[in-house]
């Protein structure tokens, strides 16, 4: 594919809002997770969660749209200039070129649990819930879209675990098409019972902090964030920093919540991407695994990095800082990896003893420095959603 | 204001629709093209065929409903369901069971069953179409409100461009329960699909030619009166006038919005 340059990016998780401070995080190893006091009786497990939501409000003309994950997306949005740089690119192309692509798993779900909690006498939800835009999949891309005031393709991309990787990929297809000139592309995730208690009952949350590829490790710590980029189409005077070099999408077609036993969807997106970009297995520098650190995704995802490429790519996943942020992984790690290719620092399994016998020596316990030109994140969801980006340095 | 380049030329090769009161695509075809009545009693929810027999009552209805309507336009297109991307398309998801997932979070979170939780996710349908038909290929789940049908139908149509291939929608809605009913409103059972390339497939019934378009003020064609009442309130109703303009055949200019402000014109003419 014809490479699209990466304008602007962001993201605002527990390991830190904004790039200086996660990439901080990441070099120090200090870690976003923890206890958990989420909700009225609180799961015991880590959680990645965002200081200072509760008490960053919309700006008043978007109260309809109040409600944790909005909130979030708004925090979100205010960092690294990427308001400005969507607000310079709308004035470039004009609003109608410039799409919305939002991916989430579970949106404002949290503001329809709340209101269960408070119905009133006759069964209905409570007045100052009942009018607000926020009791649909689709809130946080709506209240995005009209925030950053875009009137071009305004959609959510709802595929679990992979949905904002995804909303990379459809953004780039739209620029492709011509029917957007540059496309915001994201992800928001935020903690919710639903979430919280619903991967406790697949037992899959741990008790501890998550650690990814440890052969001890106990399942996943479940994290919230906001992340964004702007993708733009490549012109003489935006080729400068970072490209989307490539996308790779596939379909498990084995089970709902469990990996297909050979990695085959995992494998799929990977070539899939690497071809898209045309590049090599071996030209990869650093992956962000997807290592959520449950049992089954950690082993046989391991097991095709370790046949797919080479002892000198460095791969890790970064869940140990951020916690599994589900419908925001993908773009949240498609920033780590941009500030990777940008900084150097290629970080390794934080929280991680004994690395998993399925580890080969692409996975790696510490953080590492050196040349990071092209990079891979992966995010792999239930329901057997694959997708994996593909990024390339600024060209040399 | 025009978004594309030049309207692109796409063939409708696939066709599928069930609601309660127009169940499966040939009965569909003729009440809507006037031929017949629609049935006066609302038809049971359909059997996911692909799905082994101990699975089918258990399904949730979006996965049902759904599942029905990708394998009937795989059936109709005559082509392998395994060999096409796909884009499903909902504006609320499995709201049966988001009520239980509210509900249970507000009494009993941590009984909450396993089973219903990885069905709550938005592309629980998505999931189970790929896993019954083993279909390898992406899929995408989308929700853009109330305008999920156009922004389900415009990926498919931006998929089947950027791929050169066939590609299959499947738009779905079901109808609301509980305390979220009068505030996520969506009534019946509801889900079409359509199978969309830039090639001709053998069993083809439009040709279509796209453009994209932006402003404000886009009005939204509208299907016949009394054809819109047998979906009314579904929150995939948007697709009827679409779905209508391919049971009547002939020529049809239509007006589809994907956002409020963002609309795909259709000139739709039955080949």
């Amino acid at each position: 594919m014809q490479p699209l340059s990466i304008t602007a990016f962001t993201a605002t998780c527990a390991a830190g809002a904004g790039r200086a401070e996660l990439l901080r995080a990441l070099d120090t190893g200090r870690t976003g997770l923890s206890a958990n006091d989420f909700g009225r009786e609180p799961l015991k497990t880590w959680v990645g969660r965002v200081p200072g939501v509760e008490g960053a409000p919309l700006p008043g003309d978007f109260s309809r749209y109040e409600c944790r994950n909005n909130r979030l997306a708004w925090m979100g949005l205010r960092r690294d200039g990427f308001l400005e740089a969507v607000e310079a690119a709308r004035r470039r192309y004009g609003s109608d070129r410039v799409a919305l692509v939002l991916g989430t798993s579970t949106s404002s779900i949290g503001a329809t649990e709340e209101a269960y909690t408070r119905l009133t006498p006759d069964g209905q939800f409570p007045e100052d819930l009942r009018y607000q835009a926020v009791h649909t999949p689709h809130s946080t891309g709506e209240f995005l879209q009209r925030v950053l005031g875009l009137s071009n393709v305004g959609v959510t991309v709802a595929t679990a675990c992979s949905s904002s990787a995804k909303a990379y990929a459809q953004g780039a297809r739209l620029i492709e098409l011509g029917i957007a000139d540059a496309a915001v592309v994201g992800g928001v995730d935020s903690l919710c019972g639903s979430v919280l208690f619903g991967f406790n009952s697949l037992a899959l949350v741990s008790p501890e902090p998550c650690r990814p590829f440890d052969a001890q490790r106990s399942g996943i710590s479940i994290g919230e964030a906001a992340a964004f980029a702007l993708l733009e189409r490549q012109e003489k005077d935006n080729s400068k920093g970072p490209r989307l070099a490539g996308y790779g999408e596939s379909s498990d077609a084995h089970h709902m919540s469990t990996p297909h036993p050979s990695g085959r969807g995992a494998r799929i997106a990977m070539q899939d991407a690497l071809r898209r970009g045309g590049i090599e297995a071996a030209a990869i520098d650093y992956i962000n695994l997807h290592g959520t650190a449950s049992l089954k995704n950690d082993e046989i995802e391991a097991q095709a990095i370790a046949e797919m490429f080479g002892a000198r790519t460095h791969a890790s996943s970064t869940k140990g800082w951020t916690g599994h942020t589900l419908g925001a992984a993908g773009a949240l790690e498609a920033v780590i990896t941009l500030l990777s290719l940008e900084s150097g620092l290629m970080p390794g399994n934080l929280n991680t003893r004994e690395l998993d016998a399925a580890c080969g020596p692409q996975v790696r316990l510490a953080n590492a420095t050196g040349r990071v030109r092209h990079a891979l994140s992966n995010s792999f969801g239930f329901g057997g959603s694959n997708c994996v980006l593909l990024f390339a340095a600024e060209a040399a | 204001m025009s978004l594309l380049r030049a309207p692109a030329r796409l063939y409708v090769n696939g066709v599928a629709l069930w609601s309660q009161r127009l169940p499966g695509w040939e009965r569909a075809r003729k009440i809507l093209a006037g031929l017949e009545p629609a049935p006066q009693e609302l038809a049971p929810r359909p059997a996911p065929e692909l799905l082994p027999p101990t699975e089918r009552r258990r399904a949730p209805d979006t996965v049902s409903v759904a599942m029905e309507a990708a394998l009937s336009a795989c059936k109709y297109a005559q082509l392998p369901p395994a060999s096409l991307p796909c884009v499903f398309s909902s504006m609320h998801g499995d709201l049966a069971i988001t009520d239980y997932m509210c509900a249970t979070m507000a009494s009993t979170p941590t009984l909450v069953s396993p089973t219903k939780f990885h069905n709550s996710v938005h592309n629980a349908a998505a999931g189970y179409w790929t896993i019954a038909a083993e279909c390898t290929r992406p899929y995408t789940s989308l929700s853009a409100g109330d305008f999920s049908f156009g922004a389900g139908l415009l990926e498919t149509c931006v998929q089947a461009l950027t791929g050169n291939e066939n590609v299959l929608l499947v738009a779905y809605d079901i109808d609301a329960r509980g305390p979220l009913a009068p505030v996520a409103a969506s009534k019946g059972l509801l889900s079409v699909g359509l199978i969309v390339s830039p090639q001709r497939g053998p069993q083809a019934l439009a040709q279509v030619v796209l453009d994209v378009v932006s402003g404000r003020g886009l009005a939204p064609s509208r299907a016949r009166p009394e054809n819109a009442a047998l979906v009314a309130g579904n929150s995939t109703e948007s697709c009827l006038p679409l779905v209508e303009a391919l049971a009547l055949g002939g020529t049809h200019d239509l007006l589809c919005l994907a956002t409020p402000t963002l609309g795909l014109m259709l000139h739709v003419e039955a080949v």
